[in-house]
């Protein structure tokens, strides 16, 4: 039986669905833990309020008639139905859409057994791209657009040939990569910012304006989400996917039957490169600027949610679904411990147990299956 | 001590008794037990799959028996891993060696054990006992400073049964020792067995070599699918009977041979030269006939199909394959309809962590879905086809390939040559590592294929086929040829040819052709 019932089944059962269920318990333990750290200060602060107005001579009864009173119950409530709230949503769905559209890329790249460490840079490529190509080019918003992202598929494309033709592993040639495409954003962008007028770019990721709340989620949001559509489909039901889980799995066997070897993975690292370039489309549009500067370490980030979406860095192993899940888990955090107040330290320190934890996990269920 | 229960019989110094273990829903072995004595030489032979190395795994204490005792010397032994059963003096000489081969000799023959005060090494009494190791073995490549990289294969084993002697081991498993080695070194190995013997050390020889055996054994113990089925002083059994044995059956069953119709040359190749081996080779192969290539490992066998298939280059010489000629790319070899069966299952020949259907049609993924796609579930239902032909023992066609036995992964990966429904197929050591039912499954298939049907209009395939298994290539080929150190026989008629005269071509010892 065909159908659209089987193809989401095929999509299921590609993802963990226990990955879904950690992102879902990370995600109600910050509901729970901001609302409870709310209600903890408002009760502090109420102490603090009573003891004043005691020292004060304030007679009890009207004590508690003072409007600097709240009830923590109540505001403590306020403060998990924020983190709830579709304001907050929207924003952790912006957040995690920058590292979450390149780590669409990513996934195919590390499936066929490879890494990108050039991403971030490509991602500064990209702003940097589309800034100059605004403000110097004369080129429309689209067209600017696009030319970021064909610049990222182009250094994709040549980290390809590299690797294929000169036989030196990715992390090699990518590491090389990295430097380049970020010393040539410099050099772009003269060391300096590109300010320039967005044309309706920063529209891709502004929050949804009251006026259009039908659309739920700003563009750039559903650029993603479809893309992944488009590439979770593009890894299960074609032969360039199947090609990309082969290579990964055992590249001699892949090989052996015909696989074109060089051809999928010059195609898998462009694909790659593209992505990021989108990426950089979309930090574009967050910051309206062109800075060869941005995203300095955002390969690791992403590299960081395909793995805790179960991709494995000997290949053959990964899927769209956990990537997705993965950056949303990485987004979470960084929305639940800046609400709370948590220090960006903190932050760096569970994301890295995170990462650890999550694929010792998924390693202990390998070994079990085996 | 009631466990001394061996007391009465002095001499035996290494016994094994009841052994049983099993994985999963297979019984690797099943009530195993052998006896050693002190200065002799037990060979433990059987088909792969035997369990001749689970059971000495369970000897070095790499796996763990489910049942069964073992006693050294008449006292309880039970090692939990491989270095304690060291420590209790039983030692393991693998096929793969494992040496370091940066290190020097003495550093090899010594680590793990340097002598040393607060972390600083006695240079001087490891090379004394390293020194000490090596005089007995008499061989001018090894001296302590060598480096272990650059020494050959057989030198390589002797630094590795140094070792073992080093650290006072008394129990010696040698297994498959001579598989890669020349027959100089054969021949030193097996005097330095004889000294060994004479020292009073236990040996478990294992090897598929029956000659061998029966040159170097005192006793000899057959498996077969687990049990021990058979065992008796070496002077005492014929080679023939030791193989009955082993097979467990007629040879003529195993072997099933149908009337062959030999059509047109698909395959002919002329003075073929790859980049060092092969050196010279030249065949005809025809629709409806099988040819085999024997020969020793490392003759150049492997390399003759690698280059045929695009995958090792062609220095010189014709090819042709139907209509097309010429060196090409493994893809093109696909699309002309030729197929290569790996020899290298785990390596090369499968992607053991994608499922049984990826694997079957990855060489095709054509035909599975409207414009181009690969729709899983037509996959599916493709490989179901040869899982119930093939008799692939798993729970559906998204089984992962690592979940198999040998013999199922190797169906699988002739599925992937039926189900590309290739012309010529090529088959290096399609039997290696498995079991006797899936042998004997494969013997038919091949039989199935160059025969052809009718009926089912399904033509004649030709094979193409590489095996080091003497019985095997007689039983199932219509003609053989040897590969020599690079440099390919004539062909023969089977029915022109035995084991032992394909034995001498092998090793170079028939000069005329």
């Amino acid at each position: 039986m065909q159908g659209p019932w089987n193809v989401l089944r095929g999509v299921l059962q590609l993802a963990s669905l226990k990955l879904a269920l950690a992102l879902i318990g990370i995600f109600l333990f910050f509901v729970v833990a901001i609302g409870v750290q709310e209600a903890f200060k408002v009760h502090a602060s109420n102490e603090s309020v009573l003891a004043e107005l005691e020292k004060a001579g304030v007679p009890e009864a009207d004590r508690m008639r003072d409007p600097r009173l709240a009830s923590p119950l109540r505001r403590g409530l306020e403060a998990s139905r924020r983190f709830l709230g579709r304001r907050n949503l929207e924003t952790i769905a912006r957040q995690t859409t920058l590292v979450g559209v390149p780590a669409l890329g990513m996934t195919l790249v590390i499936i066929s057994g490879g890494i990108d460490l050039s991403v971030g840079s490509v991602v500064a490529l990209g702003t940097v791209v589309i800034a100059w190509l605004l403000k110097h080019g004369g080129m429309g918003p689209v067209s600017a657009a696009l030319s970021g992202v064909t610049a990222g598929a182009l250094v994709g494309l040549v980290s390809g040939l590299l690797i294929t033709s000169l036989r030196v592993v990715p992390f090699i040639v990518t590491l090389g990569m990295m430097l380049i495409v970020r010393g040539v954003a410099k050099g772009i962008a003269r060391q300096q910012t590109i300010t320039v007028d967005p044309q309706g770019l920063d529209w891709l990721l502004a929050s949804v304006p009251p006026k259009q709340g039908w659309m739920l989620l700003p563009l750039g949001v559903w650029a993603w989400l479809i893309l992944a559509v488009a590439t979770a489909a593009l890894l299960r039901y074609t032969r360039l996917g199947r090609h990309t889980f082969a290579i990964g799995s055992n590249e001699q066997t892949a090989r052996l039957c015909g696989v074109p070897v060089e051809r999928v993975k010059v195609l898998v690292f462009m694909l790659g490169g593209a992505f990021a370039g989108l990426g950089g489309l979309m930090q574009f549009s967050r910051l309206t600027i062109g800075d060869p500067t941005v995203a300095a370490g955002r390969e690791l980030e992403v590299i960081a949610a395909v793995v805790i979406g179960g991709g494995s860095l000997a290949g053959g192993e990964g899927s769209i679904l956990g990537t997705m899940v993965g950056a949303l888990i990485m987004g979470v955090i960084a929305s639940g411990c800046n609400q709370m107040g948590l220090p960006n330290w903190v932050q760096e320190i569970i994301t890295g147990a995170i990462i650890v934890a999550a694929v010792a996990i998924d390693r202990l269920r390998h070994r079990r299956a085996a | 001590m009631a466990e001394r229960v061996d007391s009465d019989q002095p001499g035996v110094w290494l016994q094994m008794r009841g052994i049983c273990k099993r994985f999963g829903a297979t019984v690797a072995l099943d009530d195993v037990g052998i006896k050693v004595a002190a200065g002799h030489v037990l060979a433990l032979v059987g088909e792969n799959g035997a369990g001749k190395s689970t059971l000495m795994k369970v000897l070095s204490g790499a796996i763990k028996a489910d049942a069964g005792q073992m006693w050294l010397n008449g006292v309880p032994y039970r090692p939990s891993n491989p270095l304690e059963a060291r420590r209790a003096g039983v030692a393991m000489i693998y096929q793969e060696l494992s040496l370091a081969p940066h290190l020097s000799v003495e550093e090899n023959i010594m680590l793990g054990m340097e002598p040393a005060t607060l972390g600083v090494v006695h240079w001087k009494q490891v090379r004394r006992r390293a020194i000490e190791a090596i005089r007995q073995f008499d061989n001018p490549e090894l001296t302590p400073d060598a480096r272990v990289g650059r020494l050959s294969v057989g030198s390589q084993q002797l630094v590795e049964i140094a070792r073992a002697l080093a650290i006072g081991c008394r129990v010696l498993v040698l297994d498959e020792p001579t598989s890669s080695l020349t027959q100089q070194d054969v021949d030193r190995l097996f005097e330095l067995i004889g000294r060994l013997k004479s020292q009073g050390k236990a040996i478990v020889y294992i090897s598929h070599f029956i000659e061998e055996v029966k040159r170097v054994a005192d006793r000899v113990t057959v498996l077969r699918d687990g049990k021990v089925v058979g065992g008796s002083d070496v002077a005492a059994i014929t080679t023939d009977e030791i193989i009955a044995l082993m097979v467990g059956r007629q040879v003529e069953e195993l072997y099933p041979r149908s009337a062959r119709q030999s059509g047109e040359v698909v395959l002919e190749i002329e003075d073929l030269a790859g980049l060092q081996k092969p050196e010279s080779a030249s065949l005809q192969l025809r629709r409806g006939e099988v040819l085999g290539i024997a020969g020793l490992v490392g003759a150049g066998r492997t390399e003759l199909l690698r280059s045929l298939f695009g995958l090792e280059p062609v220095r010189k010489g014709k090819i042709r394959l139907g209509v097309y000629t010429g060196p090409a790319s493994p893809v093109r070899r696909w699309m002309q309809g030729a197929g290569l069966l790996s020899e290298d299952r785990k390596d090369e020949g499968l992607a053991l962590s994608l499922n049984i259907a990826d694997n079957v049609t990855l060489s095709r993924l054509r035909g599975f879905g409207p414009l181009g796609l690969v729709l899983p579930s037509r996959q599916d239902r493709a490989t179901q086809q040869w899982i119930e032909r093939l008799g692939i023992r798993c729970s559906g066609p998204r089984d992962l390939l690592s979940s198999l036995s040998g013999g199922n992964q190797q169906r699988v990966a002739l599925a992937r040559l039926l189900q590309h429904d290739v012309d010529v197929m090529l088959l290096d050591e399609p039997t290696r590592g498995i079991d006797v039912a899936a042998k004997a499954m494969i013997y038919k298939l091949i039989d199935e294929l160059a025969t052809g049907s009718k009926a089912q209009r399904r033509p004649p395939k030709a094979v193409l086929m590489v095996s080091s298994y003497l019985p095997e290539l007689l039983g199932v080929c219509d003609q053989v040829a040897v590969m020599c150190r690079g440099i390919l026989g004539q062909t023969h008629r089977i029915d022109q040819v035995d084991e032992h005269k394909l034995m001498l071509e092998a090793t170079g010892q028939e000069t005329k052709r």
